[in-house]
């Protein structure tokens, strides 16, 4: 029993204990809940030390058999990449708890006990090393954020929560198939063994299972992302998901994605990753453009977060198949900042709806004035998702764009246009709500104290990615660099057999 | 030497659990006739009580033939008379409750219970083509009045003939099918008829070892439900009294797949290439009508029919990658869905209520709400029936895809698992309607789950939950078992 299984587990008991708690005491449950979080955040700091000092390689490794028969291990590990990506989900469930404090009042004990069990399958996701393992992870996330669309959603809930599980899940049988298919050829889901073995050159695949492999993880990944033109759930989910929901989804839940294809679609696909990425750059800066295009017409604040965040994981899916090192850094910062900003957002949004019961901008106005903290603290949001200096995205952004002119200099041009129009979607918002004339919303409370506790941490954290990258970058580079060295590698080898002349001796291996 | 001849007391050991089975249904029987009028004789408590021992039967003798290799009890076989005493244990716990309110007769419907459950027991062990007719028809007649049970009911009428009709014509074929196959090789015994195949494969006619296995192959399909055999199922399903349809959905389809897999694997092993591609069709066209057809359904019991359709479908997978791997997903499978099913059909006996009034999917609105209970158990079968990781309904599907990939039957599977894809959609109405909606008149009234009901719930969420978070032990038995086929 390491730390991280402690990390992993103690939420799922959390889950455990709620449900089996006597109804009605919806406050004791509320507090059990948040007890159990911050036990949860507290214990994941103490990932940070061990892993810091040795970002290459996984840590608190624990690997003991599960299913013997196919040799399905329970096999987890937390390495420079992941750490954070655990970290941001520790983070954001406390605060994601908070800010559904008073708003949820039905059916309490079960909203609280969805959010640990949905941390519990995020945690997961971000630390196994078994394929099956990621699987099971990955689809137990998806039945907790069901409910919490569905359940306590707004107007249209059930059709975003059956549309939401459906993608996932369609996109994912595949990546199972895929996965099946690997361990038939491999003999084992271990994902350090099966690494290791493409590496040397024990398994190999021909060139179209290949590719075949590699879109059947891609799809999975890209859907979730989610990537243009597979991001037709997102904007349903995340304007009917309540607060902590849309938080939930939007900062850790897309990320699952980005962390598959650096993990496993970088990594064991190299071939067809390369093959494959003008043209996934081409959607990435696709992305980028048609989310904030689309983000400035919305008349909804909820569905125009919703849009910059396509717009946002652009930038992900940009940096990552620029297989460059600022690439790769700037898309796992970008991650973790595009968490931190969106998650920020989205509960200002929640909160402004506590008071007004309304989404829709034009039934705001002039907020500024009887709530200016609340107008402070959404306007340094919007400065960070926008990107600017100083402030947690611009630092993904930038290294994105760097990794990106070194390949596609007209691509790069196109994606610098992302901030730009995100400064004008944002802003653009901003004034109407925030500013102008202030009929019917005089009577606006500020933030509470609860709010301010949920808050505060948010935007410390901004300002701290935009001041001193140094504190997470390093630690998610180096493992970049190694997944680099990865995809790099074997490249040029396959690039060597493939020479003329010898093109039949890869294809009779 | 006449002494050979006689049965040894190890082979009456070896059909335990049919003599258990049958003398507790006479028994039954007996009450029945002798009781007075007012009397209520604990009937389910002398059923369950004879399934329990026919349970412990399974375990008394050591593997190996009985009666002349008539039978062979071994790990597979006893593997399914298990799956199929669970099933009939769950059955007997469900109907209480259910017949009390629909104030049926009591002794009739279980002694039926235990002959059809001595059928299917025996269909599991049989060796041989006349002992699986003779187990299939025990199964089958028990089973055509069980699903017209309550005589004043129109619909359950109407199921009954449709079983009784249809049942008996694929039960011809089958016949047919074994005449002919006894031409051919002068023999009943499955390995007698697979060496036969082998040694003579270059002389034997082969149109008509085609022919008897495919007629062979449309009685078994008619049992387990498999397209284009199924038209009979979602009528019968809905029509037959809701503890009966759980019966019928998981018993008998768990016991002819076992006759199905033990013909195949042994017998007809030496012709799978002709086989395996309508085997393979037979899979594609299950899962696309099953789970087709389920999305457009309003009723649940004709819902449920069609999934089980398209769960026959995957088992079919199974089947046509033709490997030991492949038989031992398909008795895991078979083992999963037995739980789920039958544990899905509980909650429609449980809130049908009198007259199976309330069986629309719409009348389970706010269940989540007015009986949490009861719908977190079905929210688990129903995400078993999807595939969700850590039930049995994924390890199951699983194992089934990863002995279609080992067989490379790759299309199959890709179309195998897109179509568990489309099933999610009808599976989720229900949950969204169970939580996301209001609650509404068909659950106004609702009672909470009697103990035999809650029971059974219980018990098969817990089935459900422990094949898929911790399968190990299962999936040995499954793959040792499934190892005597090569």
């Amino acid at each position: 029993m390491t730390l991280l299984d402690l990390t992993i587990f103690l939420p799922l008991i959390g889950f455990l204990v709620l449900i089996l708690m006597p109804r009605g005491n919806d406050e004791l449950v509320r507090r059990v809940a948040i007890g159990i979080a911050v036990l949860v955040f507290l214990l994941s700091l103490g990932l940070i030390g061990p892993v810091m000092s040795a970002p290459k390689d996984f840590q608190f490794v624990q690997n003991t058999p599960w299913i013997d028969v196919m040799k399905i291990n329970y096999h987890v590990g937390i390495d420079g990449l992941s750490m954070w990506l655990v970290i941001l989900t520790t983070f954001l469930t406390p605060i994601a708890m908070l800010v559904s404090w008073k708003h949820i009042d039905q059916r309490v004990k079960e909203f609280f006990a969805f959010l640990l069990l949905l941390e519990f399958g995020m945690t997961g996701v971000f630390v196994s090393l078994d394929l099956f393992l990621f699987y099971t992870f990955w689809e137990v996330g998806l039945v907790p954020m069901y409910f919490l669309i569905g359940i306590w959603g707004h107007d249209r809930r059930i059709y975003a929560a059956v549309k939401f599980f459906l993608y996932t899940l369609a996109g994912s049988v595949l990546m199972l198939g895929a996965m099946i298919f690997i361990y038939n050829r491999a003999k084992t889901f271990d994902y350090v063994e099966i690494l290791k073995n493409i590496q040397s050159g024990m398994l190999t695949f021909t060139h179209t299972e290949e590719l075949l492999l590699f879109l059947a993880f891609f799809i999975a990944f890209a859907i979730k992302v989610p990537m243009f033109p597979l991001h037709t759930w997102l904007p349903d989910a995340h304007v009917e998901a309540p607060t902590a929901g849309s938080v939930m989804l939007a900062s850790v839940m897309l990320k699952m994605g980005c962390y598959g294809l650096i993990r496993f679609c970088l990594p064991l696909f190299p071939g067809p990753a390369h093959d494959c990425a003008p043209w996934i750059m081409g959607l990435g800066v696709i992305g980028i453009v048609y989310g904030a295009l689309v983000a400035m017409v919305q008349p909804n604040m909820k569905k125009l977060v919703a849009y910059s965040s396509v717009s946002h994981l652009g930038f992900v899916v940009l940096g990552v198949f620029t297989f460059t090192q600022a690439g790769l850094d700037g898309a796992v910062y970008q991650m973790l900042a595009h968490g931190i900003s969106t998650g920020a957002l989205f509960m200002l949004v929640g909160m402004l709806y506590e008071r007004q019961h309304s989404l829709e901008i034009k039934s705001y106005g002039g907020v500024g004035t009887p709530a200016p903290n609340l107008t402070t603290v959404f306007v340094i949001a919007t400065l960070a998702s926008i990107g600017l200096p100083l402030l947690s995205n611009f630092v993904g952004e930038y290294l994105v764009l760097q990794g990106a002119s070194k390949v596609n200099m007209l691509g790069t041009v196109f994606a610098a246009t992302g901030p730009i129009f995100a400064a004008v979607y944002m802003l653009w918002m901003v004034q109407r709500v925030f500013y102008g004339k202030t009929d019917g919303n005089l009577h606006m409370s500020d933030l509470t104290m609860r709010e301010y506790i949920a808050l505060v941490p948010m935007i410390a954290m901004m300002v701290w990615m935009g001041v001193y990258s140094q504190t997470f970058l390093p630690a998610a580079s180096s493992q970049n660099a190694e997944i680099l060295k990865m995809s790099q590698d074997r490249r040029t080898a396959v690039a060597d057999i493939a020479k003329p002349g010898q093109q039949e001796v890869r294809d009779a291996r | 030497m006449p002494a050979n001849y006689l049965p040894t007391s190890d082979e009456y050991l070896r059909i335990l659990p049919e003599i258990i089975l049958i003398l507790t249904g006479i028994i039954i029987m007996l009450i029945e006739a002798f009781r007075g009028p007012k009397d209520n004789p604990p009937f389910h408590a002398v059923t369950l009580g004879g399934i329990v021992a026919a349970f412990a039967g399974c375990f008394a003798s050591t593997s190996g033939p009985a009666f002349h290799d008539m039978l062979a009890v071994d790990g597979f076989a006893t593997f399914f008379r298990v799956i199929v005493l669970i099933v009939g244990a769950l059955t007997t716990l469900m109907s209480l409750s259910y017949l009390d309110r629909e104030k049926a007769d009591k002794g009739e419907f279980y002694g039926l219970l235990l002959f059809s459950l001595s059928g299917q027991t025996l269909m599991c062990a049989s060796n041989e083509l006349i002992m699986i007719f003779i187990g299939l028809e025990i199964s089958s007649i028990a089973s055509y009045i069980m699903a017209g049970f309550m005589r004043d009911d129109k619909r359950n009428n109407e199921a009954a003939l449709k079983y009784f009709l249809l049942g008996s014509f694929a039960t011809a074929f089958m016949l047919y099918g074994v005449a002919w196959i006894y031409g051919i090789t002068g023999t009943t015994n499955l390995e007698g008829i697979r060496q036969a195949l082998v040694n003579n494969l270059p002389t034997i006619p082969m149109p008509a070892v085609g022919a008897a296995c495919a007629l062979m192959f449309v009685g078994f399909a008619f049992k387990v439900s498999a397209a284009p055999f199924q038209v009979w199922a979602p009528d019968v399903y809905q029509g037959a009294p809701a503890p009966v349809s759980a019966f019928l959905s998981a018993g008998p389809k768990a016991a002819a797949f076992a006759v199905l897999l033990r013909t195949f694997m042994t017998a007809f092993s030496p012709i799978s290439n002709r086989w395996e591609p309508i085997v393979w069709g037979c899979a594609l066209l299950s899962m696309l009508v099953g789970n087709f057809a389920a999305l457009t359904q309003t009723n649940i019991k004709r819902m449920l029919a069609y999934s089980s359709i398209a769960h026959a479908g995957y088992v079919m997978i199974a089947v046509a990658s033709h490997s030991e791997i492949g038989t031992a997903a398909a008795m895991f499978y078979l083992a999963a869905y037995a739980f789920m099913n039958v544990g899905a059909f509980a909650i429609v006996t449980q809130f049908s209520r009198k007259g199976e009034r309330y069986v629309n999917i719409s009348d389970l609105a706010g269940l989540g709400k007015r009986q949490p209970l009861s719908a977190a158990m079905f929210s688990v079968f129903l995400l078993s029936l999807i595939g969700v990781p850590l039930t049995g309904g994924f390890m199951g599907k699983f194992y089934i895809f990863k002995a279609a990939l080992d067989s490379d039957l790759i299309w199959l599977t890709v179309l195998g698992l897109l179509n568990s894809a489309v099933a999610a959609y009808y599976y989720l109405r229900i949950m969204v309607v169970m939580y996301f909606n209001e609650p509404g008149e068909g659950t106004a009234l609702a009672e909470a789950p009697s103990m035999g009901m809650t029971a059974v719930l219980v018990g098969s969420a817990l089935g459900t939950v422990v094949l898929g978070v911790v399968p190990n032990f299962i999936l040995n038995l499954a793959t040792k078992s499934a190892a005597m086929f090569r």
